[in-house]
């Protein structure tokens, strides 16, 4: 081949209406906008003040995810919005999708859920294509092939209006994650080791195209929690190349293409993975075969280690800022540098968020908690992406198992990820979190967020205590 | 938006790294449906005591550090969400313009869209500028952006890059989604040579 392209090159070179200048970015046409509460109701603000229509409302879609409450339903069967302010901001979606012509996937509806849960599980997220969301974890559905990336409000306004973006292009990373992942294991735990190794800035700049054995083997569900953390790395989007993996789980979704359609989509989709010899502007690599759980300990979620490892000291840092950022990052988590983390006591657990919310996950938490109890003063809280995914997970007695450990079983959203809802870590107290972030103060003022896995979560919600899962495996 | 050309001003310094759009404008902030009270809640976590005081440790807090339009601050500033809502907080407080050696992408692009300026330095000027400002905390620094030059407290000029349409458009005060919309007849174009692959409405 002449001129051997990465997925990336393929996919932007596509969408191109105008070719970058000198003086201009490119012009790049996006096939979904998706949007939610948080984010849109400024750039529709903009829209009426220039009395501009949305351009492309059959590309945009919209659902409510981020200041819902979990809560569970009421006598009549609703799902109630207390903080006056999340009812103005939810008022205010309702109203925009109305007057704009919008579909919008309600707050108690079945196909309400976190933007980046639904978009997959309706098939609107498809290879290929180019996805903005106001929101940075859209790199989730870069899992199908597809560039998605997170966009400003300012942003989501042009999208509206002009179903273009103004872009520069990013540059490449190739990720390559190599051997098979051991038993107790997973996805999250091979992108907290990547952005542990490289840094919550390593990316930033590129676009990541995450590829090798491990990364084939996996589902698309845990293809999906890796490009999700593609941002936790500092790169806009991560890209996973279509394989049949992907098509099977495109097949039949609601908003795929269906039948003739299908296959049709499917040839083009072919096309897509990078070509041999095709360069990319960074390398990092992973070997998935030697990995451990891994959890973190401090403030960033490049504050990672092995969970059978020790937090590491100021001696082993390279440099001043990573020692003042330790120092700082263990007196907010009131944590000790060279100290074990195993062993430590956990205060809640939070099953859930775009990361870690799909049924698939639901199932191997659920799988660690049948049989056995919430550890005593521990409390849990597994929330559902998708009102979809909880129709699922109940069919198949998932809730029950959760419910009889004592957990509890919560409506679809956001929830604890980000502290914006009802759904808040308590100052000073330790969660064990499947969500993306740690930040200071993420999931409520004074919390103190551990990442890890669904596994590792739910090995900790058990025993109370930091635990590793792979010690749990069979003692059964 | 009105054209930004040149200026000066007082710079405080908030020399962490990765500092992230939790801390630059926590979740609680997000339930606004315009701009308004945004800045109130700038750094909060830091700025304010658990009673809601000022806590008098945090830099932007200290007397000498009042008025203050420039803020310089650590690697990899921004980091985290998208929420345009941390660069409007960070205008409405006062700022102008964060210096930093660097920023997150989607952060950078946002101030950009708002008019606040990401003025990028080298580590050793970013350095230099810290020791300054712990010696002299009122120091004033000047930014030329038509000539992306910032002014250093001895009168050294550092020269930042920005791209050439965001350094256009606030130069001129220019519309970014107004240009967007000159590029009707090329949308048009691509959209009747590319099928629809979606349709959300049904
Ligand atoms: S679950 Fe968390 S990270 Fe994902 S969209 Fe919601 S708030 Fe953002």
């Amino acid at each position: 081949m002449s001129n051997p392209k990465t997925l990336f090159d393929k996919v932007w070179d596509a969408h191109i209406v105008r070719p970058e200048t000198p003086d201009t970015p490119a012009v790049l046409y996006i096939d979904l906008h998706l949007i939610h509460e948080v984010t849109s109701p400024q750039a529709f603000s903009e829209l009426r003040q220039r009395g501009l229509p949305v351009r492309r409302p059959e590309r945009t879609l919209a659902t409510m995810d981020h200041s819902t409450p979990t809560t569970p339903r009421n006598a009549l069967g609703v799902i109630p919005v207390i903080d006056p302010q999340a009812i103005n901001q939810l008022d205010q979606l309702r109203k925009n999708c109305a007057d704009f012509g919008i579909t919008l996937f309600e707050l108690g509806s079945l196909n309400q859920g976190i933007v980046h849960v639904i978009g997959p599980e309706q098939g609107l997220t498809q290879p290929g294509m180019t996805i903005v969301c106001g929101d940075s974890h859209t790199s989730t559905h870069g899992a199908f092939g597809a560039l998605a990336f997170g966009i400003g409000t300012s942003e989501v306004g042009h999208v509206l209006a002009t179903q273009c973006l103004l872009q520069y292009r990013p540059k490449t990373c190739a990720v390559r994650v190599s051997g098979k992942l051991q038993a107790g294991v997973t996805a999250k735990d091979i992108i907290l080791a990547i952005i542990a190794k490289y840094g919550v800035g390593g990316g930033t700049g590129h676009v990541f195209e995450y590829m090798g054995e491990a990364i084939r083997s996996l589902s698309m569900e845990e293809r999906m929690t890796i490009c999700n953390m593609s941002i936790e790395g500092g790169a806009r989007a991560g890209m996973v190349a279509p394989d049949e993996t992907t098509f099977q789980y495109v097949a039949g979704r609601p908003y795929a293409p269906q039948g003739a359609a299908f296959a049709e989509a499917v040839e083009r989709w072919r096309s897509l993975p990078s070509d041999d010899g095709a360069r990319f502007d960074k390398e990092m690599s992973l070997d998935a075969g030697s990995l451990a759980p891994m959890i973190t300990y401090g403030t960033n979620p490049g504050m990672g280690i092995p969970i059978d490892a020790p937090i590491p000291t100021p001696e082993q840092l390279p440099d001043s800022a990573s020692r003042q950022a330790l120092d700082k990052a263990m007196v907010y988590m009131g944590l000790e540098p060279g100290k074990p983390l195993l062993g430590h006591k956990v205060d809640l657990v939070f099953i859930g968020s775009c990361t870690n919310s799909r049924i698939n996950d639901l199932r191997q938490a659920a799988s660690f908690f049948r049989g056995r109890k919430v550890a005593d003063g521990v409390r849990v809280m597994v929330v559902p992406g998708s009102q979809r995914v909880k129709k699922q997970a109940e069919e198949e007695g998932l809730d029950a198992i959760f419910k009889a450990a004592g957990a509890e079983w919560r409506e679809a959203g956001c929830s604890a990820c980000l502290g914006m809802n009802d759904d808040k870590v308590p100052a000073g107290k330790y969660a064990v979190s499947t969500s993306n972030r740690n930040f200071e103060g993420r999931q409520g003022p004074g919390a103190r967020t551990m990442l890890a896995s669904p596994l590792t979560a739910a090995a900790a919600a058990v025993t109370g205590r930091i635990t590793d899962p792979r010690t749990m495996l069979d003692e059964r | 938006m009105k054209p930004i050309t040149t200026f000066s001003g007082k710079a405080v310094a908030l020399p962490i790294d990765n500092v992230d759009t939790d801390q630059i404008i926590p979740a609680s902030y997000l339930k606004i449906t315009d701009k308004s009270g945004v800045a109130d809640g700038l750094f909060q976590a830091w700025r304010y005591l658990p009673d809601g005081s000022p806590n008098p440790d945090f830099p932007l807090n200290r007397p000498e550090a009042l008025g203050a339009t420039l803020l310089v601050a650590g690697h990899n500033f921004g980091c985290g969400s998208s929420r345009e809502h941390a660069p409007w907080a960070l205008q409405g407080y006062g700022f102008r313009a964060v210096i930093a050696p660097a920023f997150a992408d989607i952060f950078r692009n946002n101030a950009l869209k708002i008019g606040l300026l990401p003025v990028v330095i080298d580590a050793e000027s970013y350095h230099e500028l810290l020791s300054h400002l712990a010696e002299d905390p009122h120091t004033t620094l000047s930014i030329d952006l038509p000539n992306q030059l910032l002014t250093m407290p001895g009168g050294r000029l550092v020269s930042f890059p920005i791209d050439a349409f965001a350094r256009h458009c606030l130069v001129h005060g220019v519309d970014q989604l107004g240009f967007l919309q000159q590029q009707e007849a090329d949308i048009l174009t691509f959209e009747a040579t590319n099928p629809v692959t979606v349709y959300t409405i049904r």
